[in-house]
């Protein structure tokens, strides 16, 4: 059977599986449509948290950074699995005891205002609108790429499916459905990078082939190393960018991830204090299993580009090379005419353009493995996709009927919660198709913005308010408007005012925009804690609230609101 | 003070030093070896890898999954020690 026969039949069994899943397990209550009835099991809830976790960008994009970005792309990788630790540490165990649904929830009662409570939901909307249009275009371009249909077309079948079962079932439906798609992309994930290992280094763990030896014996890191600097490149294991600003990426980064609304309200899900707990670390392992591929795939691929069709004939390069130019993500120039592919630093001499997110796309053909495969890391990139746009839908459906609606209207019945809970996720869902097909052309942009955004405001009045009972409502406004502004302001500057200022020479202290959510939420922590000192102490009430979050036993009771 | 108080009390003080212990492995492993130190270690051979682009690449990853196991397995003993673990 061809590939695109093999993609219908392996995406459609998958959106089969999935919808059917949404109807099994169909929310009935706001508790429900919230938590998932708060009774998931921590391992499930780990594979859920990974897959809303691990978004099209993880799935498609990151081995192919990481495979041009070298040793500098060990931001992505720490970043995005140390951000779990500080999860499990800090934060989601004292979530989950203090038993209420949502992050702006805990802000606004812990700091005993709404003004906080209406703060932590700006910030919420902002953060997962910006992340939603970003994977709405993801399920587009990966649509559009393997079933052969336009980009805005693609777009609208992934806003049917997740429409479907985001609106009808909720948190529920959601855990379920990411349960699935954990296994569809992680499986899609590994299929072809152990064969790729196999054939290059003859060892089938792809995280132990990265450091093993290739066809003439020389370890391929030493070799990648040698032949990129041949070329006139960076070494790949040495780092391009400054040390103060891979510190700063790489720690707003996991602060960010700690400060995500979508992948905390998954620590509401289970039952008990020490499952919050155990299955962040389940998360982290799931995570981990891709996250420590990738950067194998990442050397795996540079090295079969570089090594089959650098300094090569043009006449003669391998069949997946013409397969992929044929969609532009490969082109090949023969700018001198000598008829050898020249691959060089300097725009002007080279001849090769390689687009990053070939390396894991292409993989499968430059394994030279069957055709369904390429069906399934089709189907692995869709639920990549469709799992974070559904975790973020929810955000966005809780945040407008629990953390607006609910505080301003608190005699509102359950039902009708219910029902502005799906008329918003409803809402949202169209929302972010419609950036999806009109992107603003900012959306690669603006990912800085939902990480730095979330490691300024969230992260810090989050640990604050656990880890101290001083803090006051003062403090954390003043604090979360602070860290915010300033990270606004710092990335708004170099990425759309003065586009052209945006380098080392211009930076504080030579931080990008990408790391500037770091410092943002030094000074999120400062405002707060001298604010707080001066300011009075929180009532006694809150203070008895903050022990009481601090100790596991009863967190079952908390549920009740 | 009330004896649970005290009970609490020393409860949380025992909590925040493991916490303090992990973290600071977390900050070694990643900031530490995979960033600050990276170009010492990685003057040390290590299989197929540079130490530091190992660590910063691989290693900072497990050292990760496993702190959450070990604090998953601690703070369990610490819930028991002071009587306030879930059924």
């Amino acid at each position: 059977m061809d590939i695109l026969t093999w993609t219908y039949i392996l995406v459609g069994a998958s959106f089969a599986l999935y919808i059917g899943i949404a109807i099994y397990t169909r929310a009935g209550s706001t508790k429900e449509f919230y938590t998932a009835g708060g009774g998931v099991s921590p391992l499930a809830n780990g594979m859920a948290t990974a897959a809303d976790w691990m978004s099209a960008a993880s799935f498609i994009s990151m081995a192919g950074i990481i495979a041009f970005a070298g040793y500098d792309g060990s931001v992505y990788l720490m970043g995005w699995t140390g951000g779990y630790v500080l999860l499990a540490l800090l934060l989601a165990p004292y979530l989950r005891k203090f038993g209420k649904f949502t992050v702006p929830d805990f802000v606004g009662d812990r700091y005993y205002s709404n003004k906080a409570r209406v703060v932590a939901v700006i910030c919420a909307l902002f953060i997962s609108f910006t992340y939603v249009a970003g994977q709405m275009r993801g399920v587009g371009i990966v649509f559009s790429r393997y079933l052969e249909v336009d980009i805005n077309t693609g777009v609208i079948i992934g806003m049917c499916i997740v429409f479907f079962y985001a609106v009808l079932g909720g948190m529920k439906g959601i855990t379920y459905t990411q349960v699935a798609q954990y296994c569809v992309l992680i499986f899609a994930y590994m299929v072809p990078a152990i064969f790729i290992s196999m054939q290059l280094t003859g060892n089938p763990i792809p995280q132990l082939g990265l450091g093993g030896t290739v066809a003439d014996g020389t370890h391929l890191l030493e070799k990648l190393d040698g032949v990129l600097s041949e070329l006139g490149f960076a070494e790949y294991t040495s780092g391009r960018k400054g040390m103060a600003d891979i510190f700063a990426i790489t720690l707003a980064l996991m602060v960010g991830t700690a400060g995500l609304p979508h992948v905390i309200v998954r620590f509401f899900t289970v039952p008990r204090v020490k499952d919050a707990r155990l299955s962040a670390g389940y998360a982290l392992i799931f995570i981990a299993i891709l996250y420590t591929t990738a950067p194998a795939v990442a050397a795996f691929g540079i090295y079969n580009a570089i090594d089959t069709v650098a300094d090569k004939p043009v006449s003669n390069l391998p069949e997946w090379v013409g397969n992929w130019q044929k969609t532009n993500l490969i082109s090949i120039d023969d700018k001198n005419g000598d008829g050898i592919v020249q691959y060089t630093p300097v725009a002007e001499t080279n001849e090769l353009k390689i687009d990053r997110d070939i390396m894991v796309l292409a993989s499968p053909e430059i394994a030279k493995l069957p055709n369904w495969v390429v069906g399934l890391v089709a189907a692995g990139g869709m639920a990549a996709a469709l799992s974070t746009a559904a975790g973020l839908l929810l955000v966005i459906s809780t945040s407008v009927s629990r953390d607006l609606f609910r505080t301003f209207k608190p005699d509102m019945t359950e039902k009708r919660e219910l029902l502005i809970a799906r008329i918003s996720a409803a809402g949202a869902v169209i929302l972010a198709g419609y950036f999806g097909v009109n992107p603003p052309g900012f959306v690669a942009e603006v990912v800085a913005f939902a990480f730095g955004l979330a490691a300024a405001s969230f992260f810090p009045v989050i640990i604050m308010g656990i880890f101290s009972s001083r803090i006051n409502k003062e403090g954390a406004i003043a604090g979360m408007v602070s860290g915010l502004v300033f990270t606004m302001l710092y990335i708004v500057f170099f990425k759309f005012w003065n586009p052209e200022m945006n380098n080392a020479d211009h930076w504080w202290f030579g931080i990008s925009p990408e790391g500037i959510g770091s410092v943002g939420m030094l000074v999120n922590f400062v405002v707060c804690f001298v604010v707080s000192k001066l300011t009075p102490a929180p009532p006694q009430d809150v203070q008895d609230m903050i022990q009481e979050i601090r100790i596991p036993r009863g967190a079952g009771k908390a549920h009740a609101h | 003070m009330s004896e649970t108080k005290l009970k609490m009390k020393a409860y949380w003080k025992k909590n925040l030093k493991t916490l303090l212990f992990l973290l600071a492995i977390w900050f070694l492993v990643s900031f530490g070896f995979g960033i600050l130190l990276v170009e010492p270690l990685n003057t040390i051979q290590f299989g197929g890898f540079k130490l530091g682009f190992w660590f910063a690449q691989q290693g900072s990853i497990y050292t990760f999954v496993v702190l959450i196991f070990v604090y998953v397995y601690r703070m369990n003993q610490l819930d028991k020690e002071f009587d306030v673990n879930e059924e």
